[in-house]
Parts: structure tokens; C-alpha cells; sequence
């Protein structure tokens, strides 16, 4: 595989509701703060990608209302309608095809500007399941209960996944949600759907990111040294819930094995140094550590138990707090690959994770981790 | 430029998309539906290849992409695999509470249908209860003429 590496990145802060900006605002934000970041200008931009859901914007064809803002107008420009990852991985392959020397990828939400049970009870099918009043919080309720109850996780396990993740976006100055809390404090937060407590489950949060791929050549302008792309995979299962078994991960595991064939990764434990999960709710970091190979299937709650993945283990996961903390939904994933690139780069200030030179991000997309996408990313 | 910025106020901007939609339901759906509304009876498809029967119904297998797929009943008592109670309550919902969704696992079908469960006692749902179709009085063709599933 040819080399191409990220370049430039930028972030918003993620918040509850960014009163007063638009998604323009938010987009035109991080596309200068990815330029400035590269040390580029717009006209270095070959192409761009752009990641956005058209219920979540109120818009159909939602990407094409972005172009004054990320510089796209006469320009190539194409839409990923999923998790961030996704969209960075569509990116990097624009620049692998020989066509483009760079592509701009961005991604934007605004969680806050309507509802979302309502926008995620329409991700059902309407004629079999939508009708049921389903949503993401009580269909990934099911899950954690399948989970829990194949494998005897508790929900003690689960909740120290909150603790970790609240307590690590304390080093996040970008994190909605920074926090100090005990097992207990999670436990006694409101229900939401059982066995999901409102600390279980990511915020609602407005936010946007962006990245810039180069290839080689084009990479010789940046300012700093690139993060190179190393290893890539995403795999889907089954639409129907029902169709799946839903205590397991199949998806991860053929998206991670992909990813890590790739990158040469044979003990992802011992080869990576970090890694940013989707853990949109708290039973998922344990599956996707299961589904990425940390722990034998069934193992999650041991490996949370073991501290294996706190700051200071052997392998820290989402030391910037996680989806846990801020969940712009779509742009999460691209948030957890600009925070492997700070990571790698050694840029990560309060949050690094010392002598990191091979991360990995991980993005979902669909119900209950339909689908998966990781990436893994390097000096 | 700044100082009028200042003293802008921030205003929003309301607005609803309401858009109807007729969608078909097509052939194997309107033959689960009609059977569901006419007869009280659930019907999913077998793939010979797989040897699995797939509830709710499909044209092809999405397994092995094939399209000999047979009609097979299923019956309207199983397993629930899996199951949640909303602690909250939503437009979106079909009932008040007390309810549950849960993946039920009819007796016959080799997959799980998602649907509402209700008529529970307090601490009764478990994964593995067995579970029995409670169908509408005036059925309709629509996944709600299961009304909910019930503890047998």
C-alpha cells in the first residue's frame, strides 16, 4: 500500500448545544484549524469528504449545503453518511487512488437541534419494527442485556467504564463531560432503560472535526511529520436485531483482523499503545474490547477489572474521555481518530499516554455496533 | 464589526419536517401480513440452503444470497432472548407503561423478531421465558395486531 498520512486535524469543543452557531460555524472552525495545523492553504485541498446525517441536519443531501464553509466549491466533494471513521477511511482511499494528493474530511452534528429518539427510532425498519417506538438507548439496552446475561458481566463492570472515561476527559479540555465518580455514583443514576443508567449512556452534543490526508509527496509542504495510515478495515452484520446474536461482535472481528493484517499487528495488547473505542454506551467498550482481540470473548469485565486500560495500563483506552463523554454522533468517530494522531504525534498534553507510536480508532455505525470501522495508525 | 456582533441576539429558527410516506410492503410482506390480519398466524421463510427459517420473513436469504426461499408457519409461542423496560416515556412509544421491547424467538424461527412485551409481574422478565402472542381483536395487517407478547 502507498503511504498517506493525516496531516492536519482541528476539533471544536464539544457542548451540550453551541448556542448561536450553525453547522457552517462549526465546519469552518475545524477546516481552518486542520489548514493552520498542516501549515496549508485551501487551495492545497484536492478533494473533500464530508460526514453528516440528513435527519440529524433537518437537510437531504446535507453535504451539499457545506461547500462556503470547508472551501469545497469547484471541488471535488463526497459524502460518507456514518460514523467519522468511515468517512476518514473513505478519504484516505481518495488520495490511495492516485487522483487526489490530499482530501479535507469533515464531519458535523448537532444533536441538540432536534430529537433524538425520534431520529433514531427511523434508523428501524417502518413496516416491521419502527411502529414498536424502539430507539438507540432501549435496542442498545437489549444488547447490554444479552451481553451481560451470555457472558455474567455485571453492571458494576459496566460502570467502571463511566468512572474511566469521566475521570479521563478531565484531561480533555474539548470533553463535554468531565467527571469524578465512583461505581456507585452510576449506578444510582437514573434509569434509563434497564440495565442502562444515565451514566451508561453518552451525552447529547454538538460538535464538528476535521482531518486532511496527504500522500507523500503532498505531505512534503506540511509542517509537521505525518501519522501514517498503517491498517484499515470495517465490516458490517445483519440488519435485523433479531438476526444477530447481539453478545458478540463478528463485525469487529472481521473489521480488526482486517485492520491488523494490514498493519502487521499479531498482539494487539502488546503492539498498540493506545486506543480509542466507540463506547457510545458503557457495556460497549467491554464488547469492543472483546470483538479487537484485547481479551478472549467474555473477557471484557476481567479487563476492565485487571486496569489494563486505565491511563498507565498496559493499554489506555480513551484516554480523551471517549463517546462517553462527548457523543456528536458521526463526528465521535472522526474525534477518536484525531485524538490517536495528538497521541501519536506526542501532542496529547495532559491526556498522553507516554512513548505512543502506534494507536488504533474505532468508529460504529448503525444499531447496536452494526457495523465497524477500524483504523490503525502510526509513526 | 465587533461591537454590534455583542449586542446580536442569538435567534433560532423552528421548524418540522412532516413528510408522508406510502410504502409498499411487497410480495412476502403482504403475504405475512395478510396471513398475520386473516388467520392469527405468523408465517417466516426457509432457506433450504441454510436450513434457517427467517422471522420476520424474507424474499432472499441474506446468508447465502439465495432466492429458493419457502413459506413455513411459525408458531406464536417462544423464547425471549433478550428484553429491556423503557424507564422513560416517549411519543414514539405504543403504549404507557408498563411494557418492555424484547427479541422474541419463536418456536420454529431460527431468528428473533423484536417486539413489545407486557402483562410482566414485578422481576419476571428473563432471558429464556417463555412468551405467547396476544393478537388485536381488529386486525389491520400491521405489526401491531400483535397487540404485545405475555409470559405463558
Amino acid at each position: 500500500m502507498d503511504k498517506v498520512g493525516i496531516v492536519g486535524v482541528g476539533q471544536t469543543k464539544y457542548e451540550r448545544r453551541k448556542v448561536g452557531e450553525t453547522f457552517f460555524d462549526m465546519i469552518y472552525e475545524v477546516t481552518v484549524k486542520a489548514l493552520d495545523d498542516a501549515g496549508l492553504t485551501i487551495d492545497d485541498i484536492d478533494n473533500v469528504v464530508t460526514v453528516s446525517n440528513d435527519f440529524w441536519d433537518g437537510r437531504t443531501i446535507s453535504s451539499m449545503a457545506v461547500q462556503d464553509a470547508c472551501g469545497a466549491r469547484h471541488k471535488d466533494i463526497s459524502t460518507v453518511e456514518g460514523d467519522g471513521v468511515y468517512g476518514a477511511f473513505y478519504g484516505a482511499m481518495r488520495v490511495l487512488s492516485g487522483s487526489f494528493g490530499t482530501t479535507l474530511v469533515v464531519a458535523h452534528n448537532k444533536c441538540s437541534q432536534s430529537r433524538m429518539n425520534q431520529i433514531t427510532n427511523a434508523m428501524f425498519d417502518p413496516i416491521y419494527t419502527r411502529a414498536l417506538g424502539l430507539d438507540a438507548v432501549t435496542s442498545s439496552a437489549m444488547q447490554a442485556r444479552a451481553y451481560m446475561d451470555a457472558f455474567g458481566v455485571t453492571a458494576g463492570q459496566l460502570a467502571k467504564v463511566s468512572v474511566k472515561n469521566h475521570r479521563n476527559a478531565k484531561n480533555n479540555p474539548l470533553a463535554q463531560i468531565a467527571l469524578d465518580l465512583t461505581v456507585e455514583d452510576v449506578l444510582k443514576s437514573r434509569m434509563l432503560a434497564d440495565p442502562l443508567h444515565l451514566l451508561d449512556a453518552s451525552p447529547i452534543t454538538d460538535g464538528a472535526a476535521a482531518v486532511i490526508w496527504a500522500n507523500e509527496t503532498a505531505a512534503g509542504k506540511a509542517k509537521k511529520q505525518p501519522v501514517w495510515l498503517k491498517g484499515v478495515g470495517h465490516m458490517s452484520d445483519a440488519y435485523h436485531l433479531g438476526d444477530r446474536d447481539l453478545a458478540r461482535s463478528p463485525a469487529l472481528v472481521g473489521a480488526a483482523g482486517k485492520a491488523y493484517a494490514m498493519a502487521g499487528i499479531a498482539d494487539p495488547l502488546k503492539q498498540l499503545d493506545v486506543a480509542e473505542v466507540s463506547d457510545v454506551f458503557s457495556y460497549m467498550e467491554l464488547m469492543w474490547y472483546e470483538g479487537l482481540g484485547f481479551c478472549p470473548e467474555g473477557g471484557g469485565g476481567g479487563l476492565i477489572d485487571s486496569g489494563a486500560t486505565e491511563m498507565g495500563g498496559d493499554l489506555p483506552v480513551n484516554p480523551s474521555g471517549g463517546c462517553l463523554s462527548a457523543n456528536p454522533v458521526l463526528v465521535a468517530g472522526l474525534a477518536r481518530l484525531i485524538e490517536c494522531v495528538l497521541q501519536v504525534r506526542g501532542e496529547a498534553d495532559a491526556r498522553q499516554v507516554q512513548g505512543c507510536s502506534t494507536a488504533l480508532a474505532h468508529g460504529i455505525d448503525g444499531p447496536c455496533g452494526q457495523s465497524h470501522c477500524v483504523m490503525v495508525i502510526g509513526k | 464589526m465587533t461591537d454590534w456582533i455583542e449586542q446580536t441576539e442569538d435567534m433560532v429558527y423552528k421548524g418540522r419536517i412532516k413528510v408522508p410516506y406510502t410504502w409498499w410492503v411487497g410480495e412476502t410482506g403482504s403475504h405475512f401480513f395478510a396471513t398475520l390480519r386473516d388467520e392469527k398466524k405468523l408465517m417466516g421463510t426457509f432457506c433450504a440452503k441454510c436450513d434457517m427459517v427467517f422471522m420476520p420473513p424474507r424474499k432472499n436469504c441474506g446468508r447465502c444470497f439465495n432466492q429458493q426461499m419457502s413459506w413455513k408457519e411459525v408458531a406464536d409461542e417462544g423464547t425471549l432472548l433478550t428484553y429491556t423496560v423503557p424507564a422513560y416515556e416517549a411519543d414514539i412509544h405504543p403504549m404507557k407503561p408498563p411494557f418492555a421491547f424484547g427479541i422474541i424467538k419463536l418456536d420454529g424461527a431460527d431468528t428473533g423478531l423484536t417486539h413489545i412485551v407486557a402483562g410482566f409481574g414485578t422481576g419476571q422478565l428473563k432471558t429464556g421465558l417463555r412468551v405467547k402472542a396476544v393478537f388485536k381483536e381488529d386486525r389491520e395487517g400491521h405489526i401491531l395486531d400483535i397487540r404485545h407478547f405475555q409470559p405463558v
